[in-house]
């Protein structure tokens, strides 16, 4: 992480914006950049942004999610990730063989409840979702169960390079899969300790040393 | 409105002993409900107002649903025993109309675009009253907004002023409210020095109008200031 900068508030003055994008958390009135959202700001030579520290899951292409199945429709699933939206996963996007719709019930590939972990494919302008399970890592999520968290602080949970989660799965012997979106699936014996480590991050999120702190956490109690 | 003979400004103070443009001692908390994904709690002297906001979630029934921008839905709410006899529950004319109101001063500073079909909803309840509860409400519901991450152009700060005994003063109580010859309830986006709420009651000269909306906008000032110590506060170590 770069150097720690103040937070601001919505409506605080950032920087001037001599020509550069204005992203997310931010607008801009006449050359000036104000945030639009609590955060961290982020100035560098191409973009200014805040990084927000708060607030619901805003679907954005590419995101690696896991979503809950919440209907079967006629070719397609309706799937829940954690966002004021729901997501669309068609039949082409689910399945990578030829169905014929008229003859198969497609609950048979997925069904109401079940876990997903999926890539989100397209978002319109006025946020229709769609999501896919044509890429790395997309599969169902078999048993466990699943726990949300802020979606702000999923990188926190991930770590560094992945450092964190693959501590939690090595001390619990869990599997885990965070998705972007703030939703978390747990597989395994002692998924109740890796839960607790997880709301301990949650709750922590803001304080260093927090590896260490965890380690020593799941340490106790083997 | 009921006129007394008390006098209520004697020596240039006022009866909590205050000066004309001093505001009351003024408490700002935020995140204090775990299930809302904002709230804040803020207190002018005797009045305690709670606020949460709920979303951007999704909207139902979906004819209200608008498919171009979210929409903003505000309850302002007194509990039976804030005031000093009890207030029947429920939503009557009064609350009603601060709900609206409350509504169109802070539709303005929220980015509601970035959410089509969805909806922000902000409840807001009056504990305590004595006096200025709407602008109290307003003022939590501004911070329970920037604490839910919703995306904004400002904070909404609101704040009283009226005109007692012909001396102009800020922030009115409960008796001071029932005693005014007018009450005024302005809200601003500070940094852009626009007023996004103006309700008077009562009769005042278009001279002394201008002076109370300069005092409002000061006082504005003093409680933004306020409000900004009140989020970072929450956040500062992150």
């Amino acid at each position: 992480m770069t150097e720690m900068k103040e937070v601001v508030l919505p409506g605080e003055f950032i920087a001037e914006r001599k020509g550069r994008k204005v992203g997310r958390g931010a607008y801009f009135e006449g050359e000036k950049v104000f945030a639009a959202v609590l955060g961290i700001p982020r100035v560098d030579e191409n973009e200014i942004s805040v990084i927000s520290l708060s607030g619901v899951y805003a679907p954005s292409i590419g995101d690696k999610i896991v979503g809950i199945i919440q209907a079967v429709e006629i070719s397609g699933w309706t799937v829940d990730v954690n966002s004021p939206y729901l997501a669309f996963l068609p039949l082409s996007e689910g399945v990578g063989e030829f169905v014929d719709t008229q003859r198969t019930d497609i609950s048979r590939f997925y069904d109401v409840n079940d876990v997903i972990s999926c890539k989100i494919s397209k978002v319109t302008k006025n946020k229709t979702v769609q999501v896919s399970m044509r890429s790395i890592g997309s599969r169902k999520l078999y048993g466990g169960i699943t726990i949300k968290v802020t979606p702000t602080k999923i990188p926190r949970i991930i770590g560094k390079g992945g450092s964190m989660i693959s501590l939690i799965k090595e001390k619990t012997g869990c599997e885990i899969t965070a998705g972007q979106n703030g939703i978390v699936w747990i597989r395994g014996e002692r998924k109740d300790k890796a839960i607790e480590a997880i709301m301990t991050i949650e709750r922590e999120s803001h304080t260093i040393g927090l590896t260490e702190k965890i380690e020593k956490m799941l340490s106790e109690v083997v | 409105m009921s006129e007394t003979d008390e006098k209520m400004i004697v020596d240039g103070k006022r009866l909590d002993g205050r000066l004309p443009n001093q505001l009351r001692p003024i408490k700002m908390e935020v995140k204090i409900i775990n299930r809302a994904n904002g709230s804040a709690l803020v207190n002018f002297g005797g009045t305690y107002a709670i606020a949460s906001v709920h979303g951007p979630r999704a909207l139902f029934p979906r004819w209200m649903q608008e498919s171009d921008t979210g929409i903003l839905r505000c309850r302002y709410n007194m509990a039976p025993f804030s005031v000093e006899d009890r207030k029947s529950p429920g939503p009557d004319r009064r609350s009603v109309e601060i709900s609206k109101v409350a509504r169109l001063a802070m539709e303005p500073a929220i980015f509601l675009e970035d959410f089509p079909k969805a909806t922000i909803d902000v409840f807001i309840e009056v504990l305590q009253a004595d006096g200025s509860t709407r602008v109290t409400g307003i003022n939590a519901a501004s911070l329970a907004l920037a604490d839910a991450g919703v995306p904004m152009k400002d904070l909404v700060t609101a704040c009283s002023v009226g005109k007692i005994n012909g001396t102009l003063i800020v922030d009115l109580n409960g008796k001071e409210d029932n005693n005014s010859e007018a009450d005024m309830a302005v809200a601003m986006l500070p940094t852009k020095k626009k007023i996004t709420l103006l309700q008077m009651d009562g009769v005042v000269s278009k001279e002394e109008l201008m002076t109370l909306v300069n005092l409002a906008e000061k006082s504005c000032e003093k409680i933004y200031e306020l409000q900004k110590q009140a989020l970072k506060e929450k956040y500062k170590r992150i």
